[in-house]
C-alpha cells in the first residue's frame, strides 16, 4: 500500500492504495467522488475524463500513484456548490444527457476543448474531439449541440469581460 | 399546455444530479462492511466440468469465500427462466434447456458462470477467481444457427434435440402459397439481421445484503424493472419470499432491453451474501458485459413477396431462424415470434402472411430483446424487400409503398395486430420534402463529378409500443400481465409525490410525468416529485421497456389522478358551499366556476388532512392509487429517409443526411422525444454501418469483446438528423400517445441499406456495411461488368 496525496477540486485529500490502483478507482473509492465512471476497461469510452494538471485525461489510463502531487479537477469540482459551469447548463438546456452515464466525461472533455479551441470551434472539429467519449443514448446530437452552445455562450461573456 | 404542461419543451428536472457528478448509480452505492465479488468464467464455449478446486483461491490474500454451483443447489435456489411459453405448430411446448446460476456440470458459452469469490477489494476477488482450477473437458462449439440446426452438431441441452428449441409459426400458409403461385412478379432475398451487443454505458452491476436479523434480503442492481425482477427471483428463484426481498434499481445508466432481464449474477449475489455474512457488490467490467449481457436480433431469413400485376402485395412467406445463444433469456421466446411476426404487415395493406419461425440453441451468450426487439428484424427484412421489389418493378420506392398503404383504420392485418390509427402518406411526403428527394438527382451528378458514389434510400416503418393488453399476451404464452400501476400521493401541504411501476433509466421520466401533474392540476413541476425503481416504496410495477412508460404508466397516472381530482372537488364543494360538478381546477387553484370563489390548491390538501371539516362520511387524506391495462397496443409509424456518399477508393460510407418523419400521436415533451429519436437513429446507424458480435465459428470464442473490437458509433460517424412529427392520437389511451423509444433504431438500418445499394448500384448488402464490405461488392460490380 502506498500513500497519494493530490490536490482535488482545490482541497488536499490523500488515501493509501495498491501500486496497481488506477487513478479512476482512487478517486471514485478511496476519495468517494463517484461522477467519474468507469464505462470500460480499454481506455475506450471517456466516462472517466478528469483535468489533470489542467489537461483532459482519461483517468482509468493513469495509476493513482503516478498521479501523485498532481491537481486533479473532477466533475464535482468544476463549478460552485448549487451552480453550474456554462457547459453544464448547455447539456441541460439542449437535452445533451439522457441516463447520464457517460455525461461527466463528456463535460469534462468539453470544458477542455472549449478551452483549447476557443472562438475557432465548429461542428466538424466538436465531433471529431468527441471520438473519444462514447455516449449509447443521445446520439451525441444534443451533445454537439450544448458545446457548441456553450462555446457560444463563453465567447460571449469573454468579449464583454475584454470589453 | 401552460409552460410547464403537456406539449412543453422543457429542460429535464433529473440533469442537474447527472452533471453535477451526484447520480447515484448502483457501483458508487457504499455500505458497511461491503465485500467484492468476482466471478468465475468458463473460457470455453462448450465443455464438460469434471472437478473444482478452490483450495489455493480460498487461501489467497484477502479472500472470505470462495462459492460453487453445488452449494447454490443445495441451498434450493432455482434455475433461470424464460417466462413466455411459445408451443411449436405441433402443438408442443418450447424445450427449454437448464440453466443454472452457477453452472455445475456443463458450460455453454464463453463467460458462463462457474463460481464466486468474495474478497475485501474487488482486484484481490478478480486474482483468487484467475486462481480457482476447473478442470474442463472441451466439447465441440457451434456459434450460428443455421449450422446448429445440422445433423450431426453438436448437442447443447439434452431436452432440446437437434438444437431446436421450437418450430412456431403464424397466418396462412395456404392462403400465401396460392397468392404466390398466381403472382404476376415474386420478389425473393435472404436477410440476416446482425447480431448485436446493447451496449448501456453503464455495465451492469449488483449489491447483495442479507440482514440476518430481520431474515431479509436488499438487492441494488441495474434493472430496467426492479418489480419485476424481485416477482422472478421470489417466485421461481426461490432467493427470498416477496415479503423478504427488497429491489432497488437507482440510478441506470442506461438498458436497451439488457437490463430487463434476470441474470445470474444478482442472484449469486444475494445468495452469496447470506452464504458470508458481509454484502457483496458485483461490477461487471466492459469485457464481461460483452461475454455476459444478453446480445440482440441475430436472424436469418428467406423472403418471398408477391405482387399482382398492378404492383399490389397479395402475399409475403417468411422463414426465419433465429439464434437464441446458450440458456434461454427472460423474454427471449417472444422477440421473434409475436414481437417480430407479428409486425410483418408493415405499414401495407397485404391480405396474406406466413411466416415460420425456428429458434436454435447455440454456444453463444443467450439472446434477447435489444432495443425494438423483433421490430427492428421485421422492417429491415420488409422493407429491403420492398427496396429491392420496386427496383425490379422499376418502380420508384415512394410510389411502390404508396400502392400499398394501408389507409383506413382501424385495419386488422393478418398476422394478430389492429393497427388504432396512422397516415403513412402523411410521413412519407413529409420526410420527402425534408429530403428534398426530387433534387437528389442533381445531388448526385454533382457527387460522381467529384468521383464519390451518392445513393439515397427510404424506409418506412410500424411498429408496436405501449406493450401490453394483459389478456392477450397471456393467451399467447406471457407469464405476466403487463399493465403499469400509479399512486398520487398528496400532501398536506400540496406538493405531490407520483409512485410509478415505470422505470427510468435515461427517459426522463421524472420530468415528463410531473408535466402531466402541471397539466392537470397547473401546479408547478418543481412540486412534483416522481418516486420509482424500489420495490419498498412503489407495491408493484411492470418496469420500461417496449415503449411503455408513456402509454401505459402514464395512463396509470392519469387514473390515479382522475380519483385524486374527483376526491379534491368533493372537498372543495363542501368548504366553498358550491355543486361538486361546478368545481375546475385551474392554475392551480380550485375554483367554482362562473364565480369568484377560489381555494388554492395547497388548502384543499391540507383540509384532506386537517380533516376538521371534510363531507359527512369521507375518509382523511388525498391518495389515490390506480392500475391501468392497455386495451391494445399502439402503433408509431414513420419514414426515414437516408442520403449517403461513398468513397469508391476505400469504401468508406458518409452519411450526408438523415431524415426522420415519425407518428408518435400525442408528444408530452418535443425535447426529450426528439433525443429519444436522435438515440434510436444511432443504435439503428450502428447496426446498419458499424456494429457486429462475431464469434470465432470454430471454437466459439468471442471475437468482439471490447470497444477496440467491436465499433460503436462515435460522434465523428454521425451526421446531426433532420427530424419532424406527425400526429395521428393513438384512440387506445387517455393521452393519445404511441411511444417514441424503438423508432430510431427500428426504421433507420432499411434506409441506410437501402441508400448504399442504390449507390453502388447492387440489390443487396448484409450489414453492417463496413468499408471493406462496401469496397469489396464495388470490385465485384466492376469485375462483373469487365467480364460481361
Amino acid at each position: 500500500m502506498t500513500k497519494v496525496t493530490l490536490t482535488v477540486n482545490g482541497r488536499a485529500m490523500s488515501g493509501e492504495c495498491d501500486d496497481r490502483t488506477l487513478l479512476v478507482h482512487f478517486i471514485r473509492e478511496k476519495l468517494g467522488l463517484t461522477g467519474t465512471h468507469v464505462g470500460c476497461d480499454t481506455t475506450q469510452c471517456g466516462a472517466c475524463v478528469v483535468h489533470l494538471d489542467g489537461r483532459s485525461v482519461k483517468s482509468c489510463s493513469i495509476l493513482a500513484v503516478q498521479a501523485a502531487g498532481s491537481t486533479v479537477t473532477t466533475i464535482e469540482g468544476i463549478a460552485g456548490q448549487g451552480e453550474l459551469h456554462p457547459v453544464q447548463a448547455a447539456f441541460n438546456t439542449h437535452h445533451g444527457l439522457q441516463c447520464g452515464f457517460c455525461t461527466p466525461g463528456m463535460v469534462m472533455t468539453a470544458v477542455d476543448m472549449i478551452a483549447r479551441h476557443g472562438g475557432d470551434l465548429d461542428e466538424h472539429t466538436v465531433r471529431h474531439e468527441l471520438d473519444g467519449n462514447i455516449c449509447r443514448c443521445t446520439g451525441y446530437h444534443n451533445i454537439v449541440k450544448a458545446v457548441l452552445a456553450a462555446n457560444e455562450e463563453m465567447q460571449g461573456a469573454a468579449r464583454q469581460a475584454a470589453e | 399546455m401552460g409552460m410547464e404542461g403537456i406539449g412543453a419543451r422543457v429542460a429535464r428536472k433529473e440533469d442537474k444530479r447527472f452533471l453535477t457528478g451526484k447520480g447515484r448509480y448502483t457501483d458508487d452505492m457504499v455500505v458497511p462492511g461491503m465485500k467484492f465479488a468476482a466471478f468465475v468464467r468458463s473460457p470455453h464455449a462448450h465443455a464438460k466440468i469434471n472437478g473444482i478446486d478452490i483450495e489455493a483461491a480460498r487461501a489467497m490474500p484477502g479472500v472470505i469465500d470462495v462459492l460453487e454451483g453445488r452449494q447454490l443447489q443445495a441451498d434450493g435456489i432455482g434455475n433461470l427462466i424464460c417466462g413466455w411459453m411459445i408451443h411449436s405448430k405441433d402443438g408442443t411446448p418450447m424445450k427449454m434447456g437448464a440453466w443454472r446460476p452457477l453452472a455445475i456440470d456443463i458450460v455453454r458459452y464463453v463467460g458462463d458462470a462457474v463460481a464466486i469469490v468474495v474478497a475485501d477489494s474487488a482486484g484481490e476477488a478478480r486474482d483468487a477467481a484467475e486462481a480457482v482450477v476447473v478442470d474442463y473437458e472441451e466439447l465441440p462449439a457451434v456459434t450460428s444457427a443455421v449450422a446448429a440446426l445440422q445433423p450431426g452438431a453438436p448437442q447443447i441441452h439434452p431436452e432440446a434435440p437437434g438444437n431446436l428449441i421450437f418450430d412456431w409459426q403464424i397466418g396462412d400458409p395456404a392462403a400465401t402459397d396460392a397468392a404466390i403461385a398466381q403472382a404476376a412478379h415474386v420478389t425473393e432475398i435472404e436477410i440476416l439481421n446482425n447480431r448485436l451487443s446493447p451496449n448501456p454505458m453503464e455495465p451492469r452491476a449488483t449489491l447483495g445484503i442479507y440482514d440476518a436479523a430481520e431474515d431479509h434480503f436488499t438487492c441494488y442492481t441495474t434493472s430496467q424493472n426492479p418489480h419485476v425482477a424481485r416477482l422472478v427471483m421470489s417466485a421461481f428463484y426461490n432467493v427470498a419470499p416477496e415479503n423478504k426481498l427488497r429491489v432497488i434499481a437507482p440510478d441506470v445508466g442506461g438498458g436497451f432491453g439488457s437490463k430487463i432481464y434476470i441474470y445470474p449474477e444478482e442472484i449469486v449475489c444475494l445468495w452469496a451474501s447470506k452464504k458470508t455474512g458481509v454484502p457483496v457488490k458485483w461490477t461487471s467490467d466492459r469485457t464481461e458485459a460483452f461475454l455476459t449481457d444478453a446480445h440482440g436480433r441475430d436472424h436469418v431469413s428467406k423472403v418471398k413477396m408477391a405482387f399482382d400485376k398492378d404492383h399490389r402485395i397479395i402475399g409475403l412467406k417468411v422463414d426465419t431462424i433465429a439464434n437464441l445463444g446458450a440458456y434461454m433469456s427472460l423474454f427471449s421466446s417472444a422477440v421473434p415470434t409475436y414481437l417480430y411476426a407479428t409486425l410483418l404487415s408493415g405499414q401495407y395493406d397485404i391480405p396474406a402472411i406466413h411466416a415460420n419461425v425456428r429458434t436454435v440453441y447455440t454456444t453463444t451468450v443467450p439472446v434477447d430483446a435489444y432495443r425494438g426487439a423483433g421490430r427492428p428484424e421485421a422492417t429491415y427484412l420488409l422493407e429491403r424487400t420492398m427496396e429491392v421489389a420496386a427496383r425490379e418493378l422499376g418502380l420508384s420506392p415512394a410510389e411502390l409503398r404508396r400502392k400499398n398503404f394501408i389507409r383506413s383504420f382501424p385495419h386488422q392485418t393478418p398476422v394478430i395486430m389492429n393497427y388504432d390509427a396512422g397516415d403513412y402518406d402523411a410521413s412519407l411526403n413529409a420526410a420527402l420534402a425534408a429530403a428534398d428527394w426530387d433534387g437528389f438527382a442533381a445531388r448526385r451528378a454533382e457527387a460522381e463529378s467529384r468521383g464519390m458514389k451518392r445513393g439515397i434510400g427510404m424506409s418506412c416503418y410500424i411498429e408496436a409500443c405501449g406493450i401490453a393488453p394483459s389478456q392477450a399476451v397471456g393467451s399467447l404464452g406471457a407469464g405476466v400481465g403487463l399493465w403499469e400501476s400509479a399512486e398520487v400521493r398528496v400532501n398536506a401541504v400540496g406538493t405531490i409525490e407520483v409512485l410509478t411501476g415505470s422505470h427510468s433509466h435515461g427517459q426522463g421520466h421524472e420530468t415528463t410525468f410531473a408535466q402531466l401533474i402541471a397539466d392537470r392540476l397547473g401546479v408547478p413541476i418543481a412540486s412534483v416529485n416522481i418516486v420509482h425503481g424500489d420495490t419498498d416504496k412503489v407495491q408493484m410495477g411492470m418496469g420500461t421497456y417496449g415503449s411503455r412508460s408513456g402509454a401505459v404508466g402514464m395512463s396509470a397516472i392519469v387514473k390515479a389522478l382522475d380519483k385524486v381530482e374527483m376526491k379534491a372537488k368533493k372537498i372543495a364543494a363542501h368548504l366553498m358551499e358550491a355543486d361538486e360538478s361546478d368545481i375546475v381546477i385551474e392554475n392551480g387553484d380550485v375554483k367554482v366556476a362562473g364565480t369568484d370563489k377560489s381555494l388554492p390548491w395547497f388548502q384543499v390538501a391540507l383540509a384532506a388532512y386537517t380533516a376538521h371539516n371534510l363531507p359527512s362520511g369521507m375518509e382523511p387524506g388525498l391518495k389515490e392509487t390506480a392500475f391501468y391495462d392497455p386495451s391494445n397496443f399502439t402503433f408509431p409509424a414513420g419514414c426515414y429517409i437516408a442520403e449517403v456518399e461513398i468513397d469508391p477508393e476505400t469504401g468508406k460510407t458518409e452519411i450526408v443526411q438523415f431524415v426522420a418523419a415519425d407518428d408518435f400521436g400525442n408528444i408530452i415533451n418535443p425535447l426529450i422525444v426528439e433525443g429519444q429519436v436522435h438515440g434510436g437513429l444511432a443504435q439503428g446507424i450502428g447496426q446498419a454501418l458499424l456494429e457486429e458480435v462475431r464469434y470465432d465459428e470454430q471454437n466459439g470464442q468471442l471475437l468482439t469483446a471490447s470497444y477496440m473490437d467491436y465499433a460503436m458509433p462515435r460522434a465523428d460517424d454521425l451526421p446531426s438528423f433532420t427530424l419532424s412529427h406527425q400526429n395521428t392520437p393513438c384512440p387506445g389511451n387517455p393521452l393519445g400517445i404511441k411511444g417514441c423509444g424503438e423508432a430510431g433504431a427500428i426504421g433507420s438500418p432499411p434506409a441506410l441499406i437501402n441508400a448504399i445499394t442504390d449507390a453502388i448500384g447492387i440489390n443487396h448488402l448484409h450489414m453492417p456495411a463496413t468499408p471493406l464490405k462496401v469496397w469489396s461488392a464495388l470490385q465485384d460490380g466492376q469485375m462483373r461488368q469487365a467480364a460481361e
